[in-house]
């Protein structure tokens, strides 16, 4: 034995072994992550395809099949629905696995348990458990899990979910847990209760009562309305205008103390706010009846807008049983298919936009937080002492207080120091005990319009537009979620909460909702306002007007409709919005006050055809022009007043410059000179001719160059060669609503003769696995506005070619 | 031929470790190798260094032909390696063959010491 050899290359080892098997910062455990056995390498399948499994399970029911199609498209053969739900939860899992982690993670606000000790990561998980994402859960829970139905449905999805988990080993993990160094934990019920409750934030999570409430020193409740326009002069609405609407069910009644204590209250609570939903998630939906279409069936086509990520958000498949037989995307997290198609119905959702999310201003009695001051007395609040676990740190500790308008967001403990034991807690429709997942689960099975409606009409929150169209030949339309009556200007504000008066005092009767069902025309939404000024509610929201015009348009003037038509239309690129604003930018510029370049500039866009290819450099001088307008019209009044909310809607101030050229926002407040629309026009397009030329020196004119559209990895840019670029063009106020990273991530039309013809595509892949050929390999079909038929499958078409394996469940 | 010898037996049996047990069975398996076949220590180094250099670099590029270098080529450029697959596979096979380097050290030089014999 030589010692001193032995003692130095025995400390090496064991001192590498140590190294390499640890995770330094942001670093993998380098051996266990490069050994070819165990680490990455493990997820490098092999492109020549999958191979045919056995998988056996316990509790199998009876016959289960799952046949993969050439792309990778799970269509699912089961005697039982339990043992289909039981596939779908396995299926997500097998390809999907930490994309649903991730959600729920970020749903119960548990990002710091696994990406650190970041005060971005940590407020975060604060905001989202003092939001009451947990309690939402929590409540949604109780609903599934008492109605005997989805308490089976779930218990069977979370079974596959966690069998697929079960099934796991180090080497088989997926990449990303390799990356960050973490394990799956097991799924549970709870989990898809969180992922509706992300969803719920995403679609039903947005709204600006906060920062409309910091603007009432400088606006006034009159001026709010007019730059949050209720009923836009242009709005096509989703009810056709002129539909008569019941007298209302319920007259909700404005507090008398209102003027005093609500709009004219000026001192007000200032708090930072962390995570807001995008705005313009959107989305378009349009049914036409067989008298409009060739082959006089109806068409319904749907293409719901959502962050574009890897893994999509959707996962494509068929769910076949005795009891159902359906086609469309499905949410990994969640089971049932939330868009899609069955034998006798199609249907489709976009988002209603409507403000369903109210704050209210809390008087404690102390700093335990202990009570709250209610109808002239001290009412306990609930406190909830919520673990937030850290990685790499201790745990932080956060107590929630719970009143009877919900959780208190906002207090002296979290996001600002609030003075005088103020606080702010939020009433929320997302709150509320809902079993969403049961609307879907009727939908899969619906046979007619009556099927429909039963399904839709116990939906609460986000609520959605469910277009809907049957071999029957009906179509319809319906604004489905739960919706408070408001009185006008109720929770536009902050609102008092030391007492019921300004509490929600009903909800618009369901069977008042908008909604239109008929036998010709065409019925579509956009996110634009659903009805006219005749609805006898008050139903703030955040809508979107331009892309409900373009679908309006463009369908009333079309006849014989086709398949092919309605892809040309779900991909069209026409700007409906720059054709109104065009107008009054060139009818007010002032071209002879314009250099050389701006001129050029002009010029392009007076040539201009209005559409926004990928290619176009106009779109590109026109929005530049158009931000730059927006910032010298509103900017200055923002700056005086301190203003935190977003700026109008564009076309609130398209509408405004059209009908008043010497509106009140014009003058530029920091000069003493009085601007006319024309100097500021003008302006604007003078100080956009800097930018631009830079853009055009850097070969960035073109309209995608300078968009940059981009499909991140849901660990963003940390993973950079997991994204991919898509060169594309559109934007959120065009049909084809492609921004920067977020557009239409599933379209969908469905033609529902006999047999049913269907296409779709999302832009992503069925597996989430960054190493397989089905990871990214719809993106191109999708830029290229191409679409797959889909192949509505039967099982004796078991030994067709485009299977490329199955997956046999036994029972064990 | 020891060398041949104990870097073949390294490479199979860190390769049968590796069905079963974590990656730094490697380690073991080189030190046992080490340990039971008489070598000068830097013979052993670099016996056990080969052996898993050899076992890893050639699973990485077996697994990479077959997966047609879509995932190495995204790894090797979230590590900085320039989207070089090949390099991606040599560091892995220099990661492991230095573990079992020093791991076949350690087990040459718990050996009795002995002459080394000439022929």
């Amino acid at each position: 034995m030589r010692i001193i050899p032995f003692i130095i290359s025995t400390i090496i080892t064991i001192g590498l072994v140590f190294a390499l098997n640890k995770k330094w910062g942001s670093i993998p455990a380098i051996g266990m992550f490069l050994s070819p056995q165990q680490g990455f390498w493990q997820n490098a399948q092999s492109i020549d395809g999958n191979k045919n499994e056995n998988i056996p399970y316990k509790n199998l029911k009876g016959k289960l099949s799952v046949y993969l199609d050439e792309r990778l498209i799970p269509h699912v053969f089961a005697e039982f629905d339990e043992d289909a739900y039981f596939a779908q939860g396995y299926l997500h899992a097998k390809y999907r696995l930490f994309q649903m982690e991730l959600q729920t993670f970020a749903a119960a606000g548990r990002i710091s348990e696994h990406l650190g000790n970041d005060p971005r990561f940590i407020n975060f998980d604060r905001e989202q458990r003092r939001s009451g994402m947990v309690y939402g859960a929590e409540n949604a829970l109780k609903a599934f899990e008492s109605d005997p139905v989805s308490k089976k449905l779930y218990d069977a999805y979370t079974a596959g979910v966690n069998e697929y988990i079960n099934s796991l080993t180090e080497s088989s993990l997926p990449v990303e847990y390799k990356l960050l160094g973490f394990k799956p934990e097991p799924w549970s019920n709870m989990k898809i209760a969180l992922f509706l409750k992300q969803m719920s934030k995403t679609l039903a999570g947005y709204d600006n009562d906060l920062e409309n409430t910091l603007s009432k020193p400088g606006l006034s409740f009159d001026d709010l309305m007019q730059l949050n326009k209720q009923v836009p002069d242009s709005l096509v609405p989703i009810i056709p205008r002129g539909t008569v609407f019941d007298s209302p069910g319920i007259t909700p009644v404005k507090p008398l103390n209102a003027d005093s204590l609500y709009f004219e209250k000026k001192d007000t609570a200032k708090v930072i706010q962390y995570s807001k939903p995008n705005p313009i998630n959107g989305s378009n939906n349009w049914v036409v009846s067989g008298q409009k279409t060739r082959s006089g069936a109806p068409i319904l086509c749907n293409d719901p807008h959502l962050e574009l990520t890897f893994p999509s958000v959707w996962y494509e498949m068929q769910i076949t049983t005795p009891n159902v037989n359906v086609y469309g995307v499905s949410f990994p997290g969640s089971p049932n298919i939330i868009v899609g198609f069955n034998d006798n119905i199609a249907w489709g959702v976009t988002n209603a936009q409507r403000d369903v999310k109210d704050y209210y201003e809390i008087q404690f009695k102390d700093e335990t937080r202990k009570e709250y001051m209610y109808n002239g007395e001290w009412k306990q609040t609930e406190l909830r002492t919520d673990t937030i676990k850290v990685k790499g740190a201790p745990p932080i500790y956060d107590t929630i207080a719970f009143t009877v308008f919900g959780p208190v967001v906002y207090d002296r403990t979290f996001s600002k120091e609030l003075s005088n034991n103020k606080a702010i807690a939020l009433r929320w429709t997302g709150h509320d005990q809902s079993n969403e997942g049961m609307t879907f689960y009727k939908l899969n099975r619906a046979k007619n319009y009556d099927d429909y409606l039963d399904a839709i009409k116990t939906y609460t929150c986000p609520g959605q537009n469910f277009a809907f169209a049957s071999k029957q030949g009906d179509i319809a339309i319906w604004q489905q979620g739960k919706f408070p009556a408001r009185w006008y200007g109720q929770g536009m504000y902050l609102m008092p909460g030391i007492d019921s008066s300004y509490q929600w005092q009903g909800f618009i009767p369901q069977n008042e909702n908008p909604h239109a069902h008929m036998d010709s025309g065409f019925l579509e939404s956009a996110n634009q306002r659903p009805v006219d000024s005749t609805y006898p509610y008050f139903i703030p929201g955040n809508y979107i007007t331009p892309r409900g015009i373009s679908i309006a348009r463009n369908l009333s003037s079309m006849q014989a409709i086709t398949v092919d038509d309605m892809k040309a239309l779900q991909t069209n690129y026409y700007s409906v919005f720059a054709e109104g604003a065009r107008n009054v930018l060139l009818k007010y510029v002032n071209d002879r006050a314009l250099s050389t370049e701006g001129k050029k500039y002009l010029n392009m866009v007076r040539g201009w055809d209005l559409y926004t290819t990928p290619n176009s450099m106009t779109t590109t001088v026109f929005q530049t022009w158009f931000d730059s307008l927006e910032v010298c019209i509103w900017g200055d009044e923002w700056k005086k007043n301190s203003l935190e909310m977003p700026y109008p809607a564009e076309q609130t101030l398209l509408e405004w410059m059209n009908k008043d050229s010497a509106f009140k926002y014009v003058d530029n407040i920091s000069t003493p000179e009085k601007e006319t629309l024309n100097d500021i026009v003008t302006l604007a397009l003078q100080k956009a001719i800097p930018e631009l030329m830079e853009l055009q020196a850097g070969g960035k004119l073109e309209w995608t160059k300078h968009k940059d559209p981009t499909i991140y990895h849901l660990l963003k840019t940390s993973v950079m060669p997991f994204a991919r670029k898509i060169p594309v063009g559109g934007w959120s106020n065009v049909i084809n609503a492609v921004t920067t990273t977020h557009g239409p991530s599933w379209r969908m039309i469905v033609q529902l003769s006999e047999p049913i013809e269907a296409y779709g595509v999302y832009p992503g892949g069925q597996d989430g696995n960054p190493a397989s050929k089905f990871y990214d390999n719809f993106v191109d079909t999708w830029a290229a506005g191409k679409y797959y038929r889909l192949w509505f499958m039967k099982e004796n078409e078991n030994k067709d070619k485009r299977i490329i394996s199955t997956l046999t469940f036994t029972k064990s | 031929m020891r060398l041949i010898l104990s870097l073949l037996l390294t490479a199979t049996l860190g390769f049968l470790a590796g069905l079963r047990f974590e990656w730094w069975s490697i380690a073991l398996v080189s030190f046992l190798v080490a340990l039971l076949i008489p070598q000068k220590i830097s013979v052993a180094f670099l016996s056990g260094f080969l052996g898993i250099f050899i076992l890893w670099a050639v699973l990485a590029t077996w697994i990479d032909s077959k997966n047609g270098n879509v995932l190495s080529f995204k790894m090797a450029e979230i590590f900085k390696l320039g989207g070089s697959s090949i390099l991606l596979i040599l560091v892995t096979a220099l990661i492991g063959g230095l573990v079992g380097g020093f791991a076949a050290m350690a087990g040459s030089s718990l050996r009795p010491a002995q002459k080394v014999r000439r022929y």
